[in-house]
């Protein structure tokens, strides 16, 4: 696993990502942690089209989330070892 | 229907052993009070729907603009009243539906909860379960949508996580009506004997059980009733608003700079105390679920790759909407007029001929202003109606979150949520469900702004006055200027928007976090209920407003003596006639403005009446073509478009609002709005010498 921490929004479609910090006031990170982006937890980012809003899926749940909000979720990218 | 059962017969529910209720040590319970508890997109309402059926009363939560739903069922002898929680992801207050959520629990205390969970994300939705489970209420869980669980090849064994939860665990599959009985029985079970409820319950990890304990010892004694302790201090480090507001009230100064030091020093804890819940979760389901090893590429991935596309998904919304103007327009429109002419046209000649030896007084006031009322009321219906269901049949199937995905960026401008977008479009038929439809919008805030701004979506009968008055001054530029006017209004719309987000509504980011659940099949009862909720809920409440006000203008424009020229409207017309000079308008003009109140078309019929022509043809246009200059008519038409709306759209502001204050805001605003336009488009052109 790659140690360098990019903001979410840096995921293409496809990637996967592992949460390890959320940067933002508490509420922010009391609704995300609520929805399960949690430290630790995989992210799948499903939809990223480099622009507006992105989907990503994190505990089976689909979370749409505006950029703003996805580059204050900081993720370490998991590569594909294959 | 009567409440004294479960109105679906498949879920008649009739205990074999009814004699249990006199056995001894058993207590008789009359009735009994059960919170339904859930996230969004569990099936939730489902649920209530089948457990109720039509014995729903739906209202507002006290002084909120939250719906409330409740509802009874009986079970042998026992009444269970069902009150139905608002959809929450937390019981940590950042939103009013939390707040109101976990302060029922609390306060209330029914005497069992269900919460809901959905099958498919069960860890997220258990993370509910988990705050529950740290008060006190009895829990019993209704696992939901097994059957799409069991489509994304995840299988739950019911009875081991039963045993790991310590608690009922009910597998069902609320579509298909199963598992519904087990769910009552479950409830009753744990209802008659509370005492042997004893669940696991999330623990606090190591790290921060020094910390807790030592918040709980400042604020011992100083948490006002009925909140527990132990709970307080939990939600004080995860940072919860209400309950941070309620201490910093309560204790000493010195004490609560005690406690904000340690929660300064602590800000991230709820990172520390959500991840704690989902391991305990983790935990606790391990040995019941299987997953699939691989992912499962599912019918929601393979809709989506077009339906929250940018471009595609702007084509699918696009063609969506024009499917449901296509209905109304050949569906209800139709519908509309064959109710006006054999119901409220054949029902005031009726009274005309039925009373003909009657004063004409009263049958002026029964034929136009009782059934004129009323049957507006009754026309609205078919509109109302296929608009209902197609907001209902949206959100069913899941896609209301995906016009929200791809419309969000574009309604952000407006300091709005993408999901204020599909009401607001349907403001276009007519702004009653444009409000109605704000209850699909999250958030306190985020709603009332979608209601306020909704009257400036142009409505058709508004759109209807254009048509008529457009071509009678503009000629061959009609149609030019009826879409800027419809610009104009759309323009001002993102103005106000913006305005109220900002300067009366705090301006606060609205953070764009939205679940996008899975697509599923619609469900024909959960629909059918909620178009008939929302069609009686007009009917009634903005129904007897409509039909006061109504009255009430008839009376106005006939009063003293008959004729509306001499009536006590005129007198208003005349008094706003300083008014109307800046744009350039005569008090015939303000009257038939006044009178748009009751309905937009009425605009016509006024401007008919006033100037002896009738409302057909070319007299008036000639009449009217020769009274007013390009300009003044330019003012009059921005100045419709932006009036108060009808009062069928005033009374149901009031009821969506729950306030008359906001209400009274609202025409207040469109007042001053709609005059400041009319009188800057009259100045603006003398100015420039156009049109005067």
């Amino acid at each position: 696993m790659n140690e360098e921490r990019i903001p979410l929004s840096a995921l293409a479609s496809g990637e996967v990502g592992v949460v390890c910090q959320l940067a933002g006031g508490r509420g922010f990170m009391s609704r995300l942690a609520t929805l399960g982006f949690t430290p630790g937890v995989e992210a799948n980012m499903v939809q990223n089209f480099g622009r507006g809003p992105l989907i990503v899926l994190v505990r089976d749940t689909r979370v749409a989330l505006g950029r703003g909000e996805a580059m204050k979720v900081l993720v370490r990218r998991v590569t594909n070892d294959q | 229907m009567t409440n004294d059962q479960i109105p679906n017969p498949k879920s008649q529910i009739r205990n074999p052993k009814s004699e249990a209720r006199t056995e001894p040590g058993r207590s008789v319970r009359n009735q009994i009070t059960v919170a339904l508890a859930g996230q969004p997109n569990v099936g939730k309402s489902t649920v209530f729907n089948l457990l109720t059926g039509l014995s729903q009363h739906v209202g507002n939560w006290p002084g909120k603009t939250i719906e409330q739903k409740t509802g009874t069922y009986h079970y042998n002898d026992t009444t269970v009243q069902i009150v139905d929680l608002p959809g929450t992801y937390s019981l940590t207050a950042n939103s009013l539906e939390e707040q109101i959520a976990r302060d029922y629990i609390i306060k209330e205390k029914p005497d069992v909860v269900v919460a809901i969970v959905n099958a498919a994300a069960l860890e997220r939705s258990l993370y509910l379960l988990a705050e529950l489970l740290e008060l006190s209420v009895p829990v019993v869980l209704g696992l939901n949508m097994t059957d799409v669980a069991e489509q994304q090849r995840m299988y739950i064994e019911p009875h081991v996580l039963e045993a790991a939860l310590c608690l009922p665990v009910v597998p069902m599959v609320a579509s298909k009506n199963q598992g519904m009985r087990e769910l009552v029985e479950a409830v009753d079970r744990l209802a008659s004997d509370p005492d042997s409820y004893d669940p696991r319950r999330p623990g606090i990890r190591e790290d921060h059980q020094a910390v807790l304990a030592h918040l709980q010892k400042i604020i011992a004694e100083q948490v006002p009733e009925p909140y527990p302790e132990n709970w307080v201090a939990l939600k004080l480090l995860e940072g919860d608003r209400e309950i941070t507001r309620i201490m910093q009230e309560r204790l000493s100064p010195e004490k609560w700079e005690q406690v904000h030091s340690i929660l300064m020093k602590h800000e991230d804890a709820i990172l520390a105390v959500a991840g704690a819940r989902y391991e305990w979760i983790g935990r606790m389901v391990r040995a019941a679920l299987v997953r699939p090893t691989f992912g499962q590429v599912t019918l929601t991935d393979r809709v989506d790759r077009y339906a929250t596309h940018p471009f595609w998904g702007l084509l699918v919304l696009v063609g969506i909407l024009g499917l449901v103007f296509w209905l109304t327009y050949t569906v209800g429109a139709p519908l509309q007029e064959l109710l006006d002419t054999y119901l409220v046209q054949a029902g005031a000649e009726w009274v005309r001929s039925a009373l003909s030896g009657a004063p004409v007084w009263l049958v002026g006031l029964l034929a136009d202003g009782v059934i004129g009322g009323a049957g507006m009321v009754v026309t609205f219906l078919p509109i109302l109606i296929i608009f209902f269901a197609t907001l209902g049949l949206l959100e069913d199937v899941g896609y209301m979150a995906r016009a929200a995905y791809v419309m969000d960026r574009f309604m952000h401008l407006m300091g709005l949520h993408g999901k204020s977008f599909l009401p607001l479009f349907l403001g276009f038929g007519c702004n009653v469900p444009a409000v109605m439809g704000a209850r699909v919008v999250e958030g306190q805030q985020a709603r009332l702004l979608t209601i306020l701004v909704a009257p400036l979506v142009p409505c058709t009968a508004r759109m209807a006055v254009v048509a008529v008055l457009a071509p009678i001054f503009f000629g061959r530029h009609a149609a030019l200027v009826s879409w800027g006017l419809i610009g104009l209004s759309l323009v001002m719309l993102a103005i106000v928007g913006i305005a109220l987000h900002e300067l009366v509504l705090g301006g606060e980011h609205v953070a764009f976090i939205m679940e996008l659940p899975l697509y599923h099949l619609p469900n024909a009862r959960t629909i059918g209920l909620s178009v008939w909720q929302r069609s009686v809920a007009f009917l009634k409440k903005a129904g007897s407003i409509i039909l006061i006000v109504s009255v009430v203008v008839w009376a106005l424009s006939v009063l003293p003596g008959g004729e509306i020229e001499s009536s006590y409207l005129a007198g208003m017309g005349r008094l706003l006639t300083p008014l109307g000079a800046l744009m350039g308008l005569g008090w015939r003009m303000m009257v038939a403005l006044l009178t748009s109140f009751v309905a937009k078309e009425n605009t016509i019929a006024t401007l008919g009446v006033l100037y002896g022509t009738g409302e057909e043809g070319a007299r008036l246009a000639d009449t009217l073509s020769g009274v007013l200059t390009p300009a003044a008519a330019l003012a009059f038409l921005a100045m419709q478009m932006l009036f108060i709306p009808c009062v069928a759209v005033v009374a149901t502001i009031r009821q969506e609002t729950g306030s008359w204050k906001w209400t009274a805001f609202n025409i207040v605003l469109l007042l001053v709005l709609s005059f400041s336009v009319g009188i800057a488009i009259y100045q603006g052109a003398a100015l420039v010498g156009w049109g005067v």
